[in-house]
């Protein structure tokens, strides 16, 4: 399974943004926040769920598949970059082909600008700067095992279904111990927990 | 200290030197081969104070921020935190002194000798005509300690007023004054660690998520451990949401709650009777008033089931340790200490006392909410804590400041009573220190009107707050970044800001302008004090063999650990993370004092005109009075404009405009729709300036003993608003750091789309 990766635990968000505004802090795309936060109960609950690029291993990155200009580079750790500045065509075909809603195009730019796991901290072993600060934990940085010490008998998921297509992901997320069965969180369907189908 | 270890994998980066280096700064003040330094200090804004790093330019600028593995946060920070380095250098900085002869003019940019001199000279001429306590002094609970101790000294040797208070009176006064009286000492029992030691945490109108988030890694941790979590609050907020038991309790209900909660655990013997016995006076009567609150009777009061109330006692009662946290909403009331006295009464009858994992805190709202207190701001206080009507503390400290018994002035007033003698022109001149009351006292008209009754007002910021701009003089004056200086978090636990960018040109440090004001008033030697150091060496001296004893805590053991928990009494004492372990009080006695309470109504009555309670509270972007936060691009996007939140059970639609009523006036605001509220109440969220103040709304009833305004329940009634664009914009500063994702609509009507998670019923 996944080596260190974000872990996204939607009970534990409380919706403050923190990650957003450090997203913004990241020196990749400085100014600029990847992340979204989103409200799946409004009006009934204050539930929310941050969403991070989710780094597709399978099939191979959907955004990188679909990009004519080759821009975007999936590197040997998994991490599904932000578009090659001098490749990059502007065309949001990424934007159309992402499952998850994760990049996004400057149209002034005409650039696409992504989560690419603040690759200039992962690669020195450091968190990306969304897992940093989360003061929740919603956003965890780490491997499996990291995870499980801190919350014991924790369940994750990183197969998600889009119809007829399942779609493996580098980033997990917590699946809550009575609902191992999906959809996860977000109504995103899913087809295995801990490596187990459970479709 | 039980300090952390730091992680290399997590240690704080933000150069290439220091991630070659395995992220651990080898010299964290040495700037890199690009020129950036990291400099260590603390956020400016909550009573967390998240250890952080700014990041400094080759130029000497501040232009960023670096999570910090401090002991308090380990990296984590909220969206204030993260945006924190904007204001210090945001365009909208003050940088030269202003100044008018009467409120019709406009402000003229002056010299600083000419600001100070004009100063001095109305207080000078008010206080001959008037006497001296006829000029006051308010100062606020951001700045950092050695400030405070200079804002109380001042009043009292240069200014000879006993008119001092401070903006903590609308802060954390209840739990201050409930602990004093069941403790003799005045601060959280235990550290944020201990949380994670717990069996069962309690908390008690304490948004968490949103006024505290940091907090939370902590409240989440305990649950990793099976630790469960009951949270009492009026509205489902994110930590209520997963809360084993969420008690959604009317606002103003609380002791009589707690009460029952008490009575059950004694009627079901979960009380420890050998420890109230051997360590408590006062638990007969505590007893027998806990006998009158029987759960049916409470949970009438309290618009709650009963059951619930035995179930959170049963919870609370059998857990092998636990613990209470509370913080404004049970605190901003007209029996603000007695609420914290029942909660106190619970964790004492219970045991819950002196041991890791069990114990109480109280949840400061501003950054130096506890310190602020400590030595001398408060209008009955003196440094260390110490009562300015106790005859020997008065001699001590006329020692230390060199002047006669004869010459300290007694006693004053709190700071809404201070408006009231505003209003009756009973004081005259005021000069108002880091604090805005035209957006954080309550009763917005009657604090307007003291304010314009004003012969003379000056103001110290940086940036022109609401309060500032209706100043006669304002003094602009340095922001955290640029000065260094000590601040006691909610943990009681003491933390040095350093200072990372000199000032910007015309800008003094609030010290410099207290000592040249002094000056001016003839007690300059009194006054000569260079910097925080050597102000912060008097105030060691001053605290020692106090509660609030400093005199072991300096600079340089502050920056070699992650903070030292007063009381700490010599330079080789390593602080008291713990109280009670030895199992004495402050008392003289060593006992705790438990108290009796009744509960009795909120002042504001309901009626039919007035049958819903509206309750206040903050957001997690805001900071108070927003002179700050509202000035943040990423902020204010993220919370543009106050809301009301609203029951679906009213009939509005999300968006709709909704007029609230009090007996104080009344304001529209868009309603934001959702099942997390109770029906028979309504919030607004309290950062914002009128025309949409929640405080124009709210009641200036206080509590007796801590004078603490009752902001958290009046009585109101909601009706449909006329138009949506009653409801201006949000003001915005034209120079806020514009993102290009963080542009603020401004004719945009609806609240935003869901603030921290708060659902919206309907959407597009
Ligand atoms: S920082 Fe964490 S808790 Fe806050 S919104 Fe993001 S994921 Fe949620
Ligand atoms: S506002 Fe409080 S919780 Fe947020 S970063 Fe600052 S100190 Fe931490």
């Amino acid at each position: 399974m996944m080596g260190r990766t974000i872990f996204i635990d939607p009970g534990r968000c409380i919706g403050c943004q923190a990650c957003v505004s450090a997203c913004r802090e990241c020196d990749s795309h400085r100014g600029k926040s990847m992340i979204h936060l989103d409200y799946p109960d409004e009006g009934h609950s204050v539930a929310s769920l941050p969403t991070v690029c989710m780094h597709c291993e399978d099939p191979v990155a959907p955004c990188a598949e679909v990009c004519p200009a080759d821009a975007i580079l999936v590197t040997a750790d998994g991490v599904v970059q932000q578009a090659d500045t001098t490749r990059c065509i502007g065309c949001a075909n990424c934007v159309n082909a992402c499952p998850f809603g994760v990049p996004k195009i400057d149209l002034q730019a005409k650039l696409q600008m992504k989560c690419n796991l603040c690759y200039d901290r992962t690669a020195y072993g450091l968190a990306p700067m969304c897992a940093t600060v989360c003061p929740t934990g919603a956003l965890f940085y780490g491997t499996l095992d990291e995870l499980r010490a801190e919350r014991p008998g924790v369940q994750v998921a990183d197969s998600f279904t889009f119809g007829d297509v399942v779609v493996s992901t580098g980033v997990a997320m917590v699946v809550p111990a009575d609902k191992v069965q999906w959809p996860v969180p977000g109504g995103l369907p899913i087809v295995e927990v801990n490596g187990k189908a459970v479709r | 200290m039980n300090r952390l270890p730091l992680d290399p994998s997590l240690a704080p980066p933000g150069t290439r030197n220091f991630r070659d280096a395995g992220g651990i700064p080898a010299d964290r003040w040495h700037a890199d081969q690009n020129g950036e330094t990291l400099v260590p200090t603390h956020c400016c804004f909550c009573g967390v104070q998240c250890g952080m790093y700014l990041r400094v330019d080759r130029g000497g600028k501040v232009f960023g921020v670096e999570p910090r593995n401090h002991d308090i946060n380990r990296m984590r920070l909220c969206p204030k935190g993260i945006n924190a380095y904007q204001q210090v250098n945001h365009p909208d900085r003050l940088t030269a002194p202003l100044l008018r002869r009467s409120r019709d003019e406009p402000f003229r940019e002056v010299s600083w000798e000419e600001a100070l001199d004009h100063t001095a000279a109305e207080v000078r001429r008010i206080q001959a005509a008037h006497g001296n306590d006829s000029f006051g002094l308010l100062g606020g609970a951001s700045l950092f300690s050695e400030k405070t101790y200079l804002v109380g000294k001042f009043a009292r040797v240069a200014l000879r007023t006993r008119h001092v208070d401070y903006n903590g009176r609308l802060c954390m006064v209840s739990a201050a004054g409930a602990n004093k009286l069941a403790f003799g000492i005045d601060r959280a029992a235990n550290p944020f660690s201990d949380i994670l030691l717990t069996d069962c945490l309690l908390i008690a109108g304490s948004n968490v998520g949103e006024c505290f988030p940091v907090m939370t890694q902590y409240v989440w941790g305990a649950r990793d451990r099976g630790a469960t979590l009951i949270v009492v609050d009026p509205r489902e907020t994110a930590i209520a949401r997963t809360a084993d038991i969420h008690v959604a309790l009317k606002p103003g209900t609380d002791s009589a709650f707690f009460n029952s909660v008490l009575h059950v655990i004694i009627k079901e013997e979960l009380d420890d009777e050998a420890f109230v016995g051997a360590r408590a006076t006062g638990w007969e009567e505590v007893r027998e008033k806990a006998a009158e609150y029987p759960p049916e009777r409470a949970a009438e009061i309290c618009g709650i089931p009963a059951a619930q109330i035995v179930e959170v006692a049963r919870t609370f009662g059998r857990a092998p340790k636990a613990m209470a946290w509370h913080a404004r909403g049970i605190e901003h009331h007209s029996q603000g200490v007695e609420n914290c006295l029942t909660v106190i009464n619970l964790c004492v009858a219970t045991g819950n006392l002196g041991k890791p994992g069990a114990g109480y805190g109280t949840i400061t709202g501003q950054g130096n909410g506890q310190g602020g207190r400590e030595h001398g701001q408060k209008s009955d206080l003196l440094p260390g804590g110490r009562s300015i009507s106790n005859p020997e503390h008065r001699r001590q400290i006329c020692e230390i400041w060199g002047i006669e018994e004869s010459e300290l002035p007694p006693a004053g007033t709190s700071m809404m009573e201070m408006v009231h003698q505003m209003r009756r022109q009973e004081i005259r001149g005021l000069i108002g220190i880091c604090n805005n009351p035209f957006v954080s006292l309550p009763n917005y008209a009657t604090v307007k009107d003291g304010y314009d009754s004003l012969e003379f007002h000056a103001q110290f910021d940086f940036f022109l707050s609401e309060t500032a701009a209706n100043a006669h003089v304002v003094f602009p004056v340095t922001t955290w970044a640029e000065d260094e200086g000590v601040m006691a978090n909610a943990e009681a636990r003491v933390v040095k800001h350093n200072k990372a960018q000199e000032p910007p040109a015309g800008v003094r440090t609030d010290t410099w302008v207290i000592c040249q004001l002094a000056q001016r008033l003839g007690a300059g030697a009194k006054f000569a004090f260079p910097g925080s150091r050597e102000v912060f060496d008097e105030l060691r001296a001053a605290s020692a063999g106090t509660v609030n004893d400093y005199f072991g805590i300096t600079y340089e053991r502050l920056e070699e650990t992650g903070g030292i928990v007063w009381p700490c009494p010599t330079t080789d004492h390593p602080g008291t993370p713990r109280l009670f372990e030895d199992g004495r009080t402050w008392h003289p006695d060593g006992k705790i004092h438990m108290q009796v309470v009744e509960w009795h109504p909120p002042m504001d009555p309901y009626d039919d005109e007035h049958p819903l309670s509206l309750t206040t509270g903050r957001t997690v972007a805001h900071f108070l009075s927003g002179n700050q936060t509202r000035r943040l691009g990423a902020l204010v996007e993220q919370t543009p404009r106050p809301w009301v939140e609203v029951h679906p059970s009213h009939g509005f639609r999300n968006g709709d405009p909704v007029r609230v009523v009090t007996r104080r006036g009344s304001e529209v605001f868009p309603a934001l729709v959702t099942e997390a509220i109770r029906p028979d109440t309504v919030f607004i969220p309290y950062h914002w300036p009128v025309p949409t103040a929640a405080n124009a709304l709210t009641i200036d009833a206080l509590d007796p003993r801590s004078k603490i305004p009752e902001y958290k329940v009046c009585a109101c009634r909601i009706e449909p608003g006329d138009r949506i664009d009653e409801v201006p914009a949000p003001p915005t500063a034209p120079g806020h750091v514009a993102y290009p994702d963080a542009q603020v609509s401004r004719t945009d009507p609806l609240p935003p789309t869901s603030p921290q998670g708060r659902g919206t019923a309907e959407r597009g």
